[in-house]
């Protein structure tokens, strides 16, 4: 009997044992190198179930991709790639004949930019989710990005600029949208020995007028500054709001091995700027007009194009002939970020080289500038006295600090790049709270309107510079990637990895609330405007004009109008007008053509795009839907007859048994 | 003593076999082969008196045509529907000419209206896309007074 009992136990142990085995195994498929998200209810907590909505929307920036990504939160879903200033054979953007304008600078055609700060619109300091911003780094560029259809819907190219980063980081009401030069350039630019940077080079600061129902952007004004390099912005909010505070590395004004000559002085600057003292010396006619030679692209919702304007000037303000214009704050160790915080009393610097976080005070600074606490000044930009508006320092958090979000609870976070974590702290007493690893190397971090007057602080984004182990290797490139942590409790708590898109630099966030009620679900036929529309079928037609050949085509499930074209010959231009007659939610048909050089169409319900096709041989080549539409979707199908030069073949066209027009 | 030993067992057991899945055990069960399949005929209702499914569940037909209203019904037409439908001939889908004589005025609405739903749960508009090859009826999204003005014209034809 004991024995028999001694079996029972030792079956029981087995039994839990082995249920142990199999709970602990639950909802971890994969026990790689440290996860990190230990707690047992992270998985619920990012779970959206199918069908389901996400909470936000959050936008990341593409870096090198030059696009935009949005992503739902808390899953990570991915929603769009919504491309910007790079081309994008998927939606046709950049290859068709509508959106190449909106491509197109002082230099020519450009297909791609590296895309860094993406900026939620805003109205009394909170996101309103009409449009988002974001910055084209490389030739410098602002784009606008319509959120009723998440579509680029403006560039503007920013002249005399050497790079386009501190950019667009908006007022409170979307007054403006800044556009600080990281490199200072000569202005305007000439040929000139790179050695003379000193005496040559300047850097300036464009405010970019963002009209308040269409969203069309116009350079107010610029601000020339000395050869700093700009870094990043932060404009002000409640008391602060009327200034725009750039941070600035280069006080040394070297033009080589930065690395190290850039990181001689123990403090650089923070340019603070009063826009409204500026719009004052506009208004006096202070303003000089710059020769400069720059592109306004925008695209139209009617016309389902995009229009192309050289403009030729821009007013400059000279700080050294405006008093008041601008002011230096002295600030620790080539600040990189700078964030003012939702009450706008504090101007929070991350000194990319300094162990603390620098946090000035805006209530300290307009008593220095009342009180002239100056400590001299460069090219008659007064420098202000760094005890006399330093407003707190949080010691030693952790090691090279980045960027710093809020969650609307008087906390603060800010991201640590070296020792790769994010650190919460208090604002106003400065101690440091909580801090969690990242995996790995963070550099921004983004709280949904962590950057506005109310934040919404349920979660915080982590967008890291590099991956390593973290996922299944790719080969030498890995993927980049973000991480979501919770810090709706006392403690941040990592809940899920996923990766994004290009390199994510900024990101914002925002309710789904404020924009999917927006959302457009297709474009009204009747509305359309497009000079190439072919609004119903009897309209369609095939014209002639030399060797430009002009296609007008209606595209409906499943089928072309027309289908059959004959005529073309070896040597035209021709022109696929496409007008998608469809007036229903998602109902895309795409276009294709064999041979085609460019990419497809992708055209919404609606809409009309244009493809140029340019046959150099003779024969019969198909062209079909590349979007799967309905049941009968690989029967949207069609043929072009391309003959020899100067043949005799007729131009006729038909679809079905209807007799060819000609 | 050995009983409840037993029984805690047991329950161990079946905690290991299923604790971790959320799958109910009987969702795999469901192939009940005793309940026979529905009938793949449906009843054919009357389909002038089968007024579909969809938002129109009563219209009044003047007792002559309404000119004006079939005037605006046909540009609507023309517009948004020629592509798969000419008039008096079979296209894409079936020709709209002595429509009424084959359906309801309130089938005609909501094969308009709502045609995802109608080709899912109307027995005739269900029939008709197998006809016509699963070609989709389009939703071309029209406005309720639209889809009556389009009727108007149909009476015309």
């Amino acid at each position: 009997m004991k024995k028999q009992s001694n079996q029972l136990s030792n079956l029981l142990l087995a039994a839990m044992v082995a249920l142990v085995l199999v709970l602990s195994s639950c909802g971890k498929a994969n026990q790689g190198p440290t996860s990190g998200a230990l707690s047992g209810n992270a998985a619920s907590k990012v779970y959206v179930a199918p069908g389901q909505y996400d909470e936000f929307y959050a936008f990341m920036s593409g870096g090198f991709s030059g696009q935009i990504a949005a992503y739902g939160l808390p899953s990570g879903r991915l929603l769009k790639v919504i491309p910007v200033f790079s081309v994008d054979p998927e939606k046709g953007y950049g290859f068709n004949e509508e959106t190449k304008p909106l491509l197109n600078t002082s230099h020519g055609f450009i297909p791609w930019d590296d895309a860094h700060h993406p900026a939620l619109s805003q109205t009394n300091g909170e996101t309103d989710g009409r449009w988002i911003f974001i910055n084209g780094n490389n030739t410098p560029r602002l784009a606008r990005i319509d959120l009723s259809t998440f579509e680029t819907a403006e560039i503007l190219e920013i002249p005399n600029s050497g790079g386009n980063h501190s950019s667009p980081y908006l007022t409170q009401n979307t007054e403006y949208v800044v556009a600080g030069t990281r490199f200072s350039v000569p202005i305007p630019q000439k040929d000139v020995a790179i050695s003379s940077y000193a005496e040559n080079f300047k850097g300036a600061l464009s405010f970019v007028k963002v009209e308040p129902t269409t969203g069309r952007m116009n350079i107010e004004f610029q601000v020339l500054m000395p050869g700093l390099n700009f870094d990043l912005a932060s404009s002000g909010k409640g008391p602060s709001h009327g200034w725009t505070f750039f941070t600035s590395y280069n006080s040394e004004m070297k033009n080589s091995l930065l690395e190290v000559n850039a990181s001689q002085n123990d403090k650089d600057f923070v340019a603070a700027v009063n826009w409204k003292k500026a719009e004052e010396y506009l208004k006096a006619g202070k303003a000089k007009d710059f020769p400069a030679n720059y592109m306004h692209n925008v695209y139209s919702d009617e016309t389902h194009t995009a229009t192309s304007t050289a403009m030729k000037s821009v007013k400059v303000l000279i700080p050294s002939e405006c008093p008041g214009l601008v002011y230096l704050l002295p600030t620790p160790k080539s600040p990189h970020g700078v964030d003012v915080d939702p009450t706008g009393e504090y101007i929070v610097c991350s000194g990319k080289l300094s162990a603390d976080i620098t946090a000035h005070s805006f209530p300290k600074m307009l008593k220095a500038i009342e009180d002239k606490a100056f400590d001299g000044d460069i090219s008659g930009v007064p420098i202000i006295k760094f005890e006399s508006v330093l407003g707190g320092t949080v010691k030693e958090p952790g090691l090279g600090p980045l960027h710093t979000e809020f969650d609307g609870k008087g906390n603060a976070y800010t991201s640590f790049f070296i020792s790769s974590e994010i650190v919460k702290w208090k604002v106003g007493t400065w101690e440091v709270i909580d801090r969690q690893p990242t995996y790995y190397s963070i550099g921004h971090l983004m709280v949904p309107g962590g950057n506005s007057m109310k934040p919404e602080g349920k979660y915080v984004v982590a967008l890291n510079k590099i991956t390593k182990d973290r996922y299944l290797p790719t080969g030498p490139e890995l993927t980049q990637s973000a991480q979501l942590y919770a810090i709706d409790g006392d403690k941040m708590e990592l809940l899920l990895d996923f990766p994004t898109i290009g390199e994510p630099h900024y990101a914002q966030g925002i309710s789904a609330e404020k924009i999917k009620p927006k959302s457009k679900q297709f474009f009204k036929l009747s509305e359309n405007k497009h000079p190439y529309v072919t609004p119903t079928e009897k309209d369609a037609k095939v014209v002639r004009e030399g060797n430009n050949v002009h296609v007008y085509m209606t595209m409906i499930r499943s089928h072309f109008m027309p289908d059959n074209i004959e005529g073309f010959k070896v040597g035209d231009k021709v022109y696929f007008h496409v007008t998608n007659l469809e007036q229903d939610f998602d109902v895309p048909h795409g276009f294709a053509v064999m041979g085609a050089t460019n990419a497809e169409l992708l055209i919404m319900p609606g809409q009309t795009e244009t493809l140029v096709w340019e046959p150099k041989k003779e024969g019969v080549f198909p062209l079909y839907c590349t979007d799967f539409c309905s049941a009968l979707h690989q029967e949207m199908q069609g043929y072009a007859r391309v003959s020899p030069a100067g043949s005799a073949t007729a131009l006729k066209w038909w679809l079905g048994d209807e007799k060819p027009v000609q | 003593m050995k009983n409840s030993v037993l029984n805690l067992l047991t329950i161990i057991v079946l905690l290991a076999a299923f604790g971790c899945s959320s799958d109910k055990p009987e969702a795999a069960a469901t192939g009940d082969s005793s309940v026979k399949p529905k009938s793949m005929v449906a009843e054919e209702p009357d389909p002038m008196t089968n007024k579909g499914v969809g938002p129109i569940t009563s219209i009044e037909l003047g007792a002559s045509v309404d000119q004006a209203l079939a005037d605006k019904g046909k540009a609507i037409y023309e517009a948004k529907c020629t592509a798969c439908h000419k008039p008096t001939e079979k296209f894409i889908g079936p020709a709209p000419k002595g429509i009424l004589d084959r359906r309801s005025p309130e089938w005609v609405m909501n094969m308009i209206l709502a045609p995802e739903k109608m080709v899912k749960e109307d027995p005739i508009a269900k029939k008709l896309l197998m006809e016509f090859n699963g070609s989709p009826m389009a939703n071309q999204n029209l406005t309720q007074d639209e889809a009556r003005q389009v009727l108007e014209y149909f009476r015309t034809l």
